[in-house]
């Protein structure tokens, strides 16, 4: 729902790390997203495609998604489990008493530079 | 082929907000103005419960609202017109949710000399204004009885960064299958420490346990 403001903040981002090790273009962005972080990757890719296109530093880049699977940690057994599959009850032993340890990321992983920049 | 070179960097897009944000909440407190991050549905009934609970607040505190939309200042005029609080309209240019940088630039443009409450009427919508610190002391959110009682299981992150969730439009329950109990019990499974009120804008019904939140709130925002 709000993919096309957090490609605002990508490419805030992006710009800044640009600036920092002199590169002129960015060829591709590489994004750590977790998949409870309620962003929909086919949407964050059109979104980034229209507001991308209009940046000199990213125009034709791609934004690739590398997607962080949840994983929820029961305070009560201690287990781990698939945060997606199982939800906020532990299937081990049924208690709520869950946190969510990953799955919520929005990072910038890593930016791809051309090596003729 | 050209070679490929990364460039790693490891950095959360939230990151920037969240600093953003804790350095707005200490200047806050600094100048002992409180400030509110009110979210909702639209339709909820903010702009109305807004209205009731600002009158029955305005001899005891001096208090600015700041309305933001997409678009019209329709909000910030309703408000101004009918509490005479200065309110201004921030408009958030297509963007779904406020976040620190656009509340600060918008607290720019409010004289918060003498100000002691500041409410933030944030873009109506349950689902990315929660993923945004604001910069606000605290977040509350106002839920309607013709939405439902299953909306906290629906939008568990709104629910689980709110502080208090008032229940509007309490008249209209007995039209709706709203059961008040199971809703409070589906919010206290997304946040234990969340303080329900049920209020009705409309008969005034429970308004002045949500003044009676804000204005203790402030006090203690103050004299901490």
């Amino acid at each position: 729902m709000h993919e096309l403001g957090i490609v605002f903040y990508i490419i805030r981002d992006v710009k800044e790390a640009a600036a920092e090790h002199h590169v002129e273009h960015v060829s591709g962005v590489v994004m750590d997203i977790g998949e409870v972080s309620t962003i929909v990757p086919a949407y964050l890719t059109d979104c980034w495609r229209w507001a991308a296109d209009k940046e000199d530093l990213l125009r034709g880049s791609e934004l690739k998604i590398h997607i962080i699977p949840a994983v929820t940690l029961c305070g009560d057994c201690q287990k781990e489990y698939e945060t997606v599959r199982y939800g906020k009850t532990c299937p081990y032993c049924q208690g709520g008493n869950t946190w969510l340890l990953r799955g919520r990321e929005v990072e910038i992983k890593e930016i791809e530079v051309k090596d003729n920049n | 082929m050209d070679e490929v070179k990364i460039i790693e960097i490891k950095k959360s897009i939230f990151a920037d907000n969240q600093q953003d944000a804790d350095a707005l909440r200490k200047e806050l407190k600094a100048k002992g103005v409180y400030l509110l991050n009110l979210m909702s549905a639209p339709g909820s009934g903010k702009t109305t419960t807004l209205i009731r609970t600002l009158n029955l607040l305005k001899d005891k505190l001096h208090i600015a609202v700041m309305e933001a939309d997409i678009d019209s200042d329709v909000d910030a005029v309703k408000i101004q017109e009918a509490t005479g609080i200065p309110s201004i309209q921030l408009h958030t240019g297509g963007m779904c949710h406020l976040d620190a940088e656009m509340t600060r630039q918008g607290l720019d443009n409010v004289d918060l000399e003498g100000i002691d409450l500041v409410i933030l009427e944030n873009v109506g919508n349950l689902v990315c204004p929660a993923e945004f610190d604001t910069g606000s002391c605290r977040n509350a959110m106002i839920l309607s009885v013709p939405e439902g009682d299953d909306k906290p299981l629906k939008y568990p992150l709104m629910f689980s960064v709110c502080d208090l969730v008032v229940i509007n439009k309490t008249d209209v329950m007995p039209y709706f299958d709203f059961d008040l109990d199971k809703c409070k019990e589906y919010i206290r499974m997304r946040n234990p420490m969340a303080k329900v009120i049920p209020i009705s804008a409309k008969t005034g019904e429970g308004v002045e346990a949500f003044a009676d939140w804000l204005l203790a709130e402030v006090r203690n925002w103050k004299n901490q």
